[in-house]
């Protein structure tokens, strides 16, 4: 064991003095592996930027284990100031009054500027309350994109497709001969469900989507998603798509491998691609869209998870948490999270800076997020609010791969999912009694 | 017998103490909990509730997904329990006849029991992955196009397959010492009234067998009911989708992914009367049949 001499133990001693009059605050979130690395990197740029705040942040696990974490530390009375929170808890986070204080309310009564126009605009509502106050601060932001192989495209002679109609009677047929499988995807109620229905602006739930009350119902079983499903299935027998499983990296594998050309993830996923010795080069696009649906397709909404103020702390903390939000916001901190993750860049100050320093010149797949969610938007766009949603998800999940493996009827499916989720919902609504 | 007695009837009750205060806090209060909830369904945040009464049980029975992960596990169950034991006792009759390097073998095989079961989960994922998998080649050697986490049989038969193979070395060691205590002179009798290994073995050694045979038919059940959680939860990748799961993993993926803590509650409770049945079955009905020596 190494002697501590005099002189360390009074350094450590003044160090500890100096350490105790910061106010420190925790950051719980679910960001493991290199994206854990770049967290931890902004936490300490924070506590380097100034002396009066420290942040400690703590990996939790996924994301629905840092909920639950979070969830029981609250009632417990330890909860951190700072819990990442991911879009399908947002409903129980927000239906939850008085666990979380409204970002926008913790920013103003600390003297932060803040105006939600300073955001871009798919990003503006996700988790905002029905008057469009934003109570949650949108974070690690991502939106599904399309990958692709640009070797594979050009090898069949085809571009990546802007519709679903010149995928299944273009792209897909051309890419099959050229030897691949044209598609595959990650995560189906989030790309094919949740978004589908915001890429075509149709309603996903009553109640504005979810937002204006709890007494809501799923508007999942309509005709363009059964259409789609019923397409899907179709592309499946004829070679055109492949189902490898519910877990998000079952799918992504085999286009990394170069055996699928394109492939539906999130805009997240930039980073971790471009860090990969991928043996092809890749491009993105954005979601095609049905045009026998609509022929203006409108904005997708943001996926990926927010930062949620914890209720409970005393006014020095919370002073401190919106320092660092402050912190977090600014155009320099958004950029480095965009350049080095993929995610997209929350406020147009830091997309600007992103554009100037000519980001997109050198990767141009890494803006196409951020130009999706800047499209046009409807009325059903902003996103959704529904209770229970993880169960839903799970729900969804069981039956697209029943229908995926021909054990379900696409109608059958449907049906199942709807009921379900409308009784998973009738549940939720008694939470909140 | 002798009787020993204590002289006051509060120092039996003081020695008993700690380990029934133990109990109480960890098995009566947290099952009270539970049990309370059940009638609830409640905010995460425990903000507010609404007292339902019985509708989360009503709302189980009801629904078809939750009876079909019931049946599944009944399946599950009895497959895993039937193969582990099969096996076991295959592997320990063998390993009786020749007893010449019976420790090492004994050793090698005790060595499996020590992986955790979410170890022995990700080796069935690696086994079985969907494009280099060694089983998976294997399996479309014999014309089987085995897709782990697609297939709900394929899934199924992999969460069998690796369960089993875990609980053999426990089951193999118990029945070789079973065997090894019969007595000499019973196998010497059999062995001059019958020829046949077969007869001697169903008609001589099998009965003398069923106490450590019952004992490990709970054990087993037990096993494939409840400790088979990481391997269900490794080989389907913490997202279930079309998979097949376990009773007890949908407590986990309603209560702690979902947070539906009335339900997963109600779940919990079902699970808790289960095991009362089986003790019940294990000490009034199959207890009194078994001949202990």
């Amino acid at each position: 064991m190494k002697r501590i001499t005099f002189t360390t133990a009074a350094t450590l001693a003044f160090a500890a003095n100096a350490a105790f009059a910061e106010t420190e605050i925790t950051w719980w979130h679910a960001m493991g592996g290199a994206l854990g690395d770049t967290v931890n990197q902004i936490a300490s740029d924070f506590n380097a930027s100034q002396d009066e705040y420290k942040i400690t942040p703590v990996f939790k696990g996924t994301y629905e284990e840092t909920l639950t974490a979070g969830i029981a530390a609250f009632r417990a009375g330890e909860q951190p100031n700072v819990m990442q929170v991911f879009d399908a808890g947002a409903a129980t986070v927000i239906g939850a009054k008085g666990a979380t204080i409204p970002v926008q309310d913790l920013l103003a009564n600390n003297g932060v500027e803040f105006d939600i126009n300073d955001y871009i605009a798919g990003v503006r509502y996700f988790y905002a309350d029905s008057d469009g106050k934003m109570i949650g601060m949108p974070f690690n932001s991502s939106t599904p994109i399309m990958y692709y192989n640009i070797q594979a495209l050009e090898k069949a002679g085809v571009t990546a497709p802007t519709t679903w109609e010149e995928f299944q009677t273009v792209t897909a047929p051309a890419l099959k001969e050229a030897g691949y499988t044209a598609l595959s995807q990650s995560h189906l109620p989030w790309i094919f469900t949740e978004n589908f229905h915001s890429r075509h602006n149709l309603p996903f739930a009553t109640n504005n989507n979810g937002y204006d009350g709890v007494d809501t119902q799923i508007l999942v079983n309509n005709d363009a998603i059964k259409a789609h499903f019923t397409a899907v299935t179709d592309w499946q027998k004829n070679g055109y798509f492949e189902w490898f499983g519910t877990g998000w990296g079952d799918n992504q594998t085999p286009f990394e491998e170069g055996k699928v050309a394109m492939w539906l993830g999130s805009s997240g996923s930039f980073g971790g691609l471009s860090k990969k010795d991928l043996p092809f080069d890749f491009s993105a696009t954005m979601l095609p869209y049905w045009e026998a649906v609509t022929t203006e397709p409108t904005q997708t909404f943001i996926g990926g998870a927010s930062l949620f103020a914890m209720a409970g702390h005393d006014a020095e903390e919370n002073k401190a948490t919106a320092a660092f939000f402050d912190f977090l916001t600014s155009a320099e901190v958004q950029y480095f999270w965009h350049k080095e993750t993929g995610y997209v860049p929350i406020t147009e100050a830091a997309y600007e800076m992103a554009k100037a320093d000519g980001h997109y010149d050198r990767a141009p797949a890494a803006e196409v997020g951020i130009q999706q969610l800047s499209l046009a938007a409807g009325d059903n766009t902003k996103g959704y609010r529904m209770g229970f949603y993880v169960q839903i998800r799970d729900v969804m999940n069981r039956e697209y791969g029943r229908i995926l493996t021909g054990e379900t009827s696409v109608e059958d499916a449907f049906n199942a999912i709807e009921s379900e989720a409308n009784n998973l919902l009738a549940r939720f609504a008694k939470t909140q009694g | 017998m002798k009787r020993a007695g204590f002289s006051t009837k509060w120092m039996p009750i003081l020695l008993l103490m700690p380990q029934l205060v133990i109990i109480a806090i960890f098995f009566y209060w947290p099952a009270w909990h539970a049990i309370q909830s059940s009638f609830y369904l409640q905010d995460p945040f425990g903000f507010g509730s609404t007292f339902v009464g019985l509708e989360n049980y009503t709302d189980l029975m009801g629904n078809s997904e939750y009876r079909r992960v019931a049946v599944f596990t009944l399946v599950f169950t009895v497959l895993v329990t039937f193969f582990s034991l099969a096996i076991a006792l295959l592997l320990a009759v063998k390993a009786d006849n020749v007893l010449r390097g019976a420790r090492t073998y004994r050793t090698l095989l005790m060595w499996v029991y020590a992986v955790a079961p979410p170890v022995a989960g990700f080796i069935g994922l690696i086994m079985f992955d969907q494009s280099w998998g060694p089983l998976t080649r294997l399996a479309g050697f014999f014309g089987w196009d085995f897709v782990l986490g697609v297939n709900f049989n394929d899934t199924a038969a992999a969460m069998v397959l690796v369960s089993v193979w875990k609980q053999i070395p426990v089951n193999f060691i118990f029945f070789l010492s079973g065997l090894q205590s019969i007595p000499r002179s019973v196998r010497e009798a059999a062995l001059i009234d019958n020829g046949s290994a077969t007869s001697r073995f169903w008609d001589v050694t099998f009965p003398l067998l069923a106490p450590t045979g019952f004992f490990l038919l709970i054990i087993n059940i037990t096993y494939a009911l409840f400790d088979t959680f990481g391997i269900v939860d490794t080989l389907v990748k913490g997202e279930p989708g079309n998979n097949p799961m376990t009773l007890v993993y949908k407590v986990y993926v309603d209560g702690f992914r979902g947070n539906d803590l009335g339900g997963s509650s109600a779940q919990s409770v079902i699970l808790m009367v289960l095991v009362l049945a089986l003790t019940v079955f294990q000490f009034r009905l199959i207890d009194r049949r078994i001949h202990y020596t």
